[in-house]
């Protein structure tokens, strides 16, 4: 069985002008299904934008990306919209949740889109704070809730449709220790006790060490690999 | 319909600028309102059943030349006319000048059979009839007056004085007459005989013929021969239809359809400029959400739909509020003013007009926001590109 993301002379050039980035060089990488990989580099090393890829988020330039055997680099936007909707769940560093909406309308976004009735909509979003250890805020908008918090309601929101897949971009980098501690955990556990497959950008090595997996990018190219002991 | 909270909490983000704009649209759809209903008095001015029965004949020179009665008896012989009345405005106020009654005529004792869109008791003609100063009025102004059977009603005269030389006429109320709106039900109708009696001068000359004819088809050929009775005479007269000269009447005091067009042109164009300015500031405002939302999985098509869904709903929101407010301003005012301002009920049609204007509005101040919304690139929005 192949792994679950596979990624094959993968390169992405942003063109500014007459300016041309290559930001990706033929990168080659696998995920297998379960793992939580971190993805280590310094600014511009292009970590980023191989986890845009790797969400379908973006289109790459050259090369293939598979995810659970489905070239993405093919798919339309309308159908990539759609895959993203089913397969992947994200966390972003600023959390991004719609401030206007409480913690149980938030994570309920991503169930709008499937057929649910509100009804198993409602139950799904409360088991997901549940999961993440926050039902009792479920009425609480973002505003009222601590950094951490909100990034819990974020991870909530990204596993409420129990996607194939977690793509976190450096989902500690603007929390303190503590509430990374947390972060880190809950992502570890979501990977150790429900299997979750994570991708994760990060610049700090205390949170890859969370992670099983490390790779470092440098300058567009995977330079190497190792196994942690997670 | 599962978006909606969506929409209401994207209206609720800036909920100073969502009052503001909203209370622009309902002022704008309140002045909509307004005009159509007073627009709407031209489109329907004589479009009633006995109307396509019915021509009218003024003098040549104007409605106030006043017309021999002799011409009534003249007029119906001629071939294809059922039934002729003449009646004369009288004109008066009520208590003090301002309370004037516009619409008060002297008329025969076979108006209402020319009329049968006012319907009136019978035993209330035969009273009419038999009753020297007595008067028939329009339910509306009845109301408007706490006017009630066996009301004695003192009317001061604008025109005419009575034979010696006092403006104030008594007249009884025998019957309340009622109509299918509130603006037919403001007439107040006097005995031409009594007025042919008591006047000190305009006696036997009336204003206006109604005639009844049997076939609409010949209203061309049915008027033209009753101005050939006076060709050449002194009383010239022009017959036209009913809804013909009811359009002429109202259209001789102010051209009201090219005001109120001219008038929504500006408003509308403004209220799109201004709600136009609101969506796309919202929508700039919120471009890393919407972002989030096509992360999420929201196709370009949603949206597109959500941007137009929340443009739209905002407009219907604030139309249907100052459609509401135009409808009660109208009820009020038709019991205020009376017939001295001609406005119809804000009914269906204006609904469905105004409706039609309210998405139609609402689709095009979202389009180029919502166009925006689904083009931005999700990875240059979530960067603050």
């Amino acid at each position: 069985m192949g792994a679950l993301v596979e990624i094959r002379s993968l390169s992405k050039v942003y063109e500014r002008g007459r300016q041309r980035i290559e930001v990706l060089h033929h990168i080659d990488m696998d995920v297998q299904g379960g793992e939580f990989v971190a993805l280590m580099g310094p600014s511009g090393s292009g970590k980023t934008t191989l986890l845009n890829l790797i969400g379908g988020l973006d289109s790459p330039t050259e090369g293939s990306l598979a995810v659970a055997g489905e070239r993405i680099e093919r798919l339309s936007q309308g159908q990539l919209a759609r895959w993203r909707a089913a397969h992947v769940g994200f966390v972003f560093q600023f959390y991004n949740l719609l401030p206007m909406l409480s913690a149980q309308r938030n994570v309920e976004l991503p169930l709008l889109l499937t057929k649910l009735p509100s009804k198993d909509r409602r139950r799904n979003a409360s088991v997901a704070l549940q999961l993440v250890g926050l039902a009792d805020r479920a009425t609480h908008k973002p505003g009222e809730l601590s950094g951490g918090q909100q990034q819990r309601v974020a991870i909530a929101r990204a596993i409420v449709s129990d996607p194939t897949l977690l793509v976190c971009d450096e989902p500690t980098g603007d929390l303190d220790r503590q509430s990374a501690e947390d972060v880190l955990g809950l992502l570890q556990q979501l990977n150790r006790e429900h299997g979750k497959t994570i991708i994760m950008v990060t610049h700090d090595p205390k949170a890859a060490e969370h992670a099983g997996r490390t790779l470092h990018l440098d300058k567009g190219t995977l330079v190497g690999g190792e196994l942690v002991a997670a | 319909m599962k978006y909606l909270h969506l929409i209401g909490a994207a209206l609720r983000r800036r909920k100073v600028r969502t009052g503001l704009t909203l209370l622009s649209i309902v002022v704008a759809f309140l002045l909509f309102g307004l005009l159509e209903s007073v627009n709407s008095v031209f489109g329907e001015a004589g479009q009633t059943v006995g109307s396509a029965h019915r021509l009218i004949t003024i003098s040549r020179t104007g409605l106030f030349t006043p017309m021999p009665m002799s011409l009534q008896a003249q007029i119906r012989t001629v071939p294809g006319v059922e039934a002729v009345t003449g009646y004369t405005f009288f004109g008066g106020s009520y208590q003090n000048p301002k309370q004037v009654i516009g619409s008060m005529f002297a008329v025969g004792r076979n108006f209402f059979s020319l009329y049968p869109e006012f319907k009136i008791a019978p035993a209330a003609l035969r009273q009419f009839d038999a009753t020297q100063t007595g008067a028939i009025v329009g339910a509306a102004l009845a109301k408007r007056y706490h006017w009630k059977v066996g009301d004695q009603i003192p009317i001061k005269a604008m025109i005419y004085p009575r034979k010696s030389g006092s403006y104030t006429w008594t007249f009884d109320l025998v019957g309340i007459y009622h109509a299918r709106s509130p603006f037919e039900e403001q007439d107040f109708l006097l005995r031409m005989r009594y007025f042919n009696e008591a006047a000190a001068f305009g006696n036997d000359r009336v204003g206006l013929f109604a005639e009844k004819i049997g076939n609409p088809q010949q209203a061309s050929e049915v008027a033209a021969a009753i101005d050939a009775l006076s060709n050449n005479s002194g009383h010239e007269t022009r017959t036209q239809s009913d809804s013909a000269f009811a359009v002429d009447f109202l259209s001789q005091f102010v051209d009201i359809g090219l005001i109120m067009h001219a008038i929504m042109g500006a408003v509308f164009f403004t209220l799109m400029l201004l709600t136009g300015n609101t969506m796309a500031q919202a929508v700039r405002e919120r471009t890393g959400e919407l972002a989030v939302l096509k992360t999420l999985g929201f196709t370009n098509g949603t949206v597109l739909s959500l941007v137009l869904g929340e443009s739209v709903l905002l407009v219907v929101l604030g139309g249907a509020l100052g459609l509401a407010a135009a409808a009660l301003a109208v009820h009020v005012l038709q019991h205020q003013v009376g017939a001295a301002l001609p406005m119809m009920p804000v009914g269906g049609s204006i609904w469905l007009r105004g409706g039609i204007l309210m998405v139609l509005i609402g689709v095009l101040v979202g389009a180029l926001p919502a166009r925006r919304g689904m083009r931005l690139h999700i990875v240059d929005a979530l960067a603050g590109r």
